[in-house]
């Protein structure tokens, strides 16, 4: 099922966007308001609640003793999957992944993975035999715009929040459960361009007329690890920069936000 | 990305395969390859192996999926079964998924899509044989198979990756590269309005290795932009000269 705009609604997007405004008074580099509640969800290893405006995400994760794949005999294995059910969004049907779950679990997961977000080497029990499996969920309860923010928040939080559950497993290393080794802080600022404007963290309606979309997640070092334009319109050169420049501070400060939340700061 | 110490990326000022940082691997384009698509390419890049055909503009099934004012540009990218070392099981993976869409939505920017309401122009990418980069093989074949196809459109699509191996910025990872390599920043480049209309990043850059990167690949697929020109010159110059001959003869 298609989104659908009034027309009415377009031209005031458009119009207001023109004037350089937006639809809740937002400046064109400002989050909604985040809130980050992790650890509320006592099965999982570690959680995370984000909500970004209203739109609402959950993160868990869950963590199990399995095989390594034969090329990395010794680390721990990471797999992240999102759920968009239909009780997110009248235009969300259910049934197996669609291709904007897999876009979103596939870039908020490269943040993670390719950020070296968690230290898979020490996620090692016992080399090409027995290593730790981490499942990232996401599953998004309502959608107000910006999934990639919030899951990607979600992640970081839930990860900081995650104990390695090796009480439960005889096969484990240790015998007491132990904070997830983590290395890195990442996470992703998300821009539209809507005409020649770029905004931060667009909300539903503003998201309908987007042209583009660049996802850009930075560590606590300012260096990129990874990068996706989306949807059918375009970015020059220069604007790709000028995002990068910004989400400096965008993600930086988020990057504090996430960290107090969980209130962890042994990396 | 991947790392592994013991293997060496950089000897003398070369990469492994002897090319230069900013050397492309050969790249060969041949249009208008089969006969039942209406459009067609055929690519090898390296050691990579791409066929890419194009069906339509017609109608769209299914029909819900039709846009009342425009076609819609549907991109499936497919990896054989035998293109990798392990085999690889057929059918979608979550990487192919987004990987095709991601193709549908850069060709989707340079196609007059509004010419053609409710009807859908399919692209197949088969990767035959893969050695890093096929998103950009398939993107960079699929769009001369749309010119070949006869599809209104505003500029082909050049897509290449540039990446950082041992530290160095470098353009157009091989195998080896991207297993071994600290990021891989492939792009989609319209080259008359200077836009990117894909852009994927993974690994490691600061700021300048980003721009770095960018200056490498704008500049490398401007060069693969004079490959696919001339393979669609190839096809259609040749056409037009037997059209000629023909004439004269009669």
């Amino acid at each position: 099922m298609k989104e659908i705009l009034s027309r009415i609604t377009k031209d005031y997007l458009y119009r207001l966007v023109k004037e350089g405004k937006r639809l809740d008074g937002r400046g064109m580099y400002e989050y909604r308001d985040i809130n980050i509640d992790a650890g509320e969800i006592d099965p999982a290893e570690g959680s995370a609640r984000v909500k970004l405006g209203d739109t609402d995400v959950y993160v868990g994760t869950k963590m199990d003793v399995g095989e390594p794949y034969p090329d990395t005999p010794d680390t721990g294995v990471l797999t992240t999957a999102a759920e968009l059910i239909p009780m997110a969004s009248p235009k969300y049907e259910s049934g197996p992944p669609g291709e904007d779950a897999t876009e979103l679990a596939r870039v908020v997961d490269r943040g993670v993975r390719e950020g070296d977000v968690v230290d898979t080497t020490k996620l090692c029990i016992e080399e090409g035999e027995k290593v730790w499996i981490l499942f990232i969920d996401i599953h998004v309860l309502d959608y107000d715009g910006n999934l990639f923010d919030a899951a990607g928040m979600g992640i970081m939080a839930a990860l900081l929040d995650t104990m390695v559950p090796a009480s439960r497993f005889d096969e484990a290393d240790e015998d007491e459960d132990y904070p997830l080794p983590i290395e890195h802080i990442v996470v992703p600022a998300t821009f539209t361009k809507i005409k020649d404007q770029i905004l931060l963290d667009s909300q539903l309606e503003e998201e309908k007329i987007a042209d583009a979309r660049l996802t850009v997640s930075l560590n606590e070092n300012d260096e990129i690890v990874a990068m996706q334009k989306g949807l059918r319109g375009v970015f020059d050169y220069e604007s790709t920069k000028e995002c990068i420049r910004k989400a400096k501070d965008i993600c930086s400060e988020t990057r504090d936000k996430v960290v107090d939340e969980v209130g962890r700061e042994n990396i | 990305m991947g790392s592994n110490k013991d293997i060496e990326l950089i000897k003398d000022g070369k990469r492994i395969d002897g090319r230069d940082f900013d050397e492309l691997r050969e790249i060969k384009i041949k249009a208008g390859v089969l006969k039942r698509a209406d459009g067609s390419a055929y690519l090898e890049w390296g050691k990579n192996k791409v066929m890419a055909a194009v069906y339509g503009p017609r109608e769209m099934h299914p029909r819900h999926a039709q846009e009342t004012t425009k076609a819609v540009v549907r991109a499936r990218y497919n990896m054989a079964a035998f293109s990798v070392p392990d085999r690889k099981r057929p059918g979608p993976d979550r990487r192919s998924i987004e990987i095709s869409k991601l193709i549908s939505e850069a060709l989707e920017k340079v196609v007059f899509t509004e010419k053609y309401p409710r009807s859908v122009i399919d692209v197949f990418v088969e990767v035959l044989q893969a050695s890093a980069g096929t998103r950009c093989c398939g993107l960079t074949a699929a769009s001369v198979a749309l010119a070949d196809a006869g599809i209104p459109m505003s500029d082909l699509v050049a897509s290449c990756a540039s990446g950082k191996i041992e530290g160095q910025v470098v353009l157009d990872l091989g195998k080896n590269e991207d297993n071994y390599g600290q990021a891989d920043l492939p792009i989609g480049y319209i080259p008359r309005s200077d836009e990117l209309c894909l852009l994927q990043m993974d690994g490691n850059l600061s700021e300048d290795e980003y721009e770095e990167a960018m200056d490498m690949s704008i500049e490398a697929c401007k060069e693969i932009y004079e490959i696919q020109k001339e393979a669609l010159r190839e096809k259609y110059s040749t056409e037009l000269q037997a059209e000629k001959l023909n004439e004269e003869e009669m």
